[in-house]
């Protein structure tokens, strides 16, 4: 579950990314974040996942209280997130597989775990059989799903994705989308940053916009408010 | 405690980066090599140094005359008190007769001294100190000693020695902590090189919810294998070297003066000096490079 109360965040050259920013997701939730650049988006990811602090607010994220969190508690907090990027993020000297087993390595999992795990996930994302292939060797919106997989790998209960349909054909963002969307439905919470007004009406799910570090709509129908994102 | 079973998997990652980034490596052992092979070379004239100083400190003496009212047996006794004084390694007596033998000895060209009487000379003791920097001060206790009427030393001579051997210690000392210096900051370049190229692994680690020491680990690793390697290194080239030099001073009959220590009585200390320096510039220096790239 996330909790912004009320969160304000200045950077040290004096922008005002976020002004009193309040919003609840719960666990299970799909939620849409969608904004133009500079609206406060990637703020807000970023304090999601304990990169900066809030300079003014609450935040909780999976129980942690992200205002008095230690530093060493951090790696812990992130263990309960899954990222996926735009750029993907891939090494590309390694294997799908590898990358996989990177991921689990960064958390301490054991060889067994990883060997068990990492099979599902590369079914789960329709995978399974490239796991020996190298990043290069695979189409964007495979290797969109390798960063899914690679998300997924360590059973977070939560996924943030900031725009990653953004490198993708339609074709390909909507089976990412579809791909994200049966995710939560096996009970993980989904948090989606995008641009992309006709995906985001394709799926009836509850969209939050933020426009100037301010929320100006947050609700259910699967629809832009403001046409000039 | 987690990192413990880990282990082989950091040692792996580490093996596996010095073959990455095989030039830079390669550069950072040679001059880790190149920086122990300066220092140790500066460190085993030092100590051969301060082994011949030893020498000479050894025979470096003063005598102390005993009163002439004093029977032999008196002037004996005063061994214990003497070699009581601190800084005192040993007295030894010399007797009136001993010392007028040696005398004789020396001006064995002229017969004018053979015939002087032993009663002209006194007894006294050669005393030997354990620190010729403290020799003024021992002498002047010495002198305090009821039954000791003269003192004949050269704390000049001793001085001479101390000066000598303060200047090379320090000499020794700048050379060696300037070398490390260098080594470290070598060894922190290659490492951050390293690392600036791992950036963006380290940031997914970060990301996937890796500990710093998770991500340190593997640089600490890589930089241990290479300070262990240059360490390794430098010492069979330095034993080589030393042989070499040895064998040249032993064979030349111009600097028979110098005499060597043989290289297997020191070993095992450039052994374990070359291991710390290089375990100490392999891991300090990972440390120091890596610092910047975990805060985020």
């Amino acid at each position: 579950m996330i909790r912004f109360i009320d969160v304000y965040k200045s950077y040290d050259n004096g922008t005002k990314a976020l002004k009193g920013v309040s919003m609840r997701i719960d666990d299970g939730e799909f939620v849409f974040l969608v904004g133009p650049s500079g609206s406060g988006k990637s703020t807000i990811i970023k304090l999601i996942t304990a990169e900066i602090a809030p300079s003014e607010g609450r935040l909780m994220v999976n129980g942690y209280n992200l205002n008095t969190i230690r530093p060493r508690q951090v790696p812990y907090m992130r263990r309960t997130l899954g990222v996926i990027f735009q750029d993907f993020r891939l090494i590309e000297k390694k294997s799908v597989y590898e990358n996989l087993v990177f991921a689990m390595r960064a958390v301490g999992a054991s060889p067994r775990e990883i060997k068990r795990r990492i099979q599902y996930v590369l079914e789960l994302v329709g995978l399974d059989s490239k796991g020996d292939r190298r990043p290069g060797e695979l189409s964007g919106g495979e290797q969109q799903r390798v960063a899914i997989a690679r998300a997924l790998v360590n059973n977070p209960s939560m996924i943030i994705a900031d725009e990653p349909t953004g490198n993708l054909d339609p074709q390909r963002s909507l089976e990412i989308m579809m791909l994200l969307e049966k995710i939560n439905e096996l009970g993980t919470t989904v948090l989606v940053v995008t641009h992309e007004k006709e995906l985001v009406n394709r799926f009836d799910k509850r969209v939050v916009a933020i426009e100037n570090g301010r929320i100006i709509s947050d609700g259910t129908g699967g629809y832009y408010i403001n046409e000039t994102f | 405690m987690r990192h413990f079973s880990n282990l082989g998997y950091f040692f792996l990652e580490g093996f596996r980066s010095i073959f990455a980034h095989g030039l830079m490596s390669f550069a950072a052992i040679c001059m880790i090599v190149c920086c122990l092979l300066i220092m140790g070379s500066f460190s085993l004239v030092a100590i051969n140094l301060d082994d011949m100083w030893g020498t000479y400190e050894q025979q470096n003496e003063f005598l102390a005359f005993i009163d002439e009212n004093y029977a032999q047996e008196d002037a004996l006794a005063l061994e214990s008190t003497i070699e009581a004084v601190p800084n005192v390694s040993d007295a030894a007596f010399v007797s009136k007769e001993e010392a007028q033998a040696d005398f004789a000895a020396d001006k064995a060209d002229n017969e004018l001294f053979e015939s002087l009487p032993a009663t002209v000379f006194r007894d006294r003791y050669r005393i030997h100190v354990v620190d010729l920097e403290q020799l003024e001060q021992t002498v002047n206790q010495v002198a305090q000693i009821p039954g000791v009427v003269n003192i004949s030393a050269a704390p000049e001579i001793a001085e001479g020695f101390v000066v000598v051997r303060n200047i090379a210690s320090g000499v020794a000392i700048i050379l060696v902590v300037a070398l490390l210096l260098v080594s470290l900051f070598i060894i922190t370049n290659t490492i951050r090189l390293a690392t600036f190229n791992r950036r963006d692994e380290i940031a997914i680690m970060k990301m996937c919810g890796a500990t710093n020491g998770f991500v340190r680990w593997p640089f600490v690793f890589e930089g241990l294998i290479i300070g262990l390697v240059g360490a390794l290194a430098a010492f069979f080239l330095q034993w080589g070297l030393y042989t070499l030099i040895g064998q040249a001073i032993d064979s030349s009959d111009t600097i028979q003066l110098i005499t060597v220590l043989p290289f297997q009585r020191l070993a095992g200390r450039v052994m374990a000096i070359f291991a710390g320096t290089g375990f100490v510039i392999g891991v300090g220096g990972s440390l120091l490079a890596i610092r910047r790239f975990l805060q985020v």
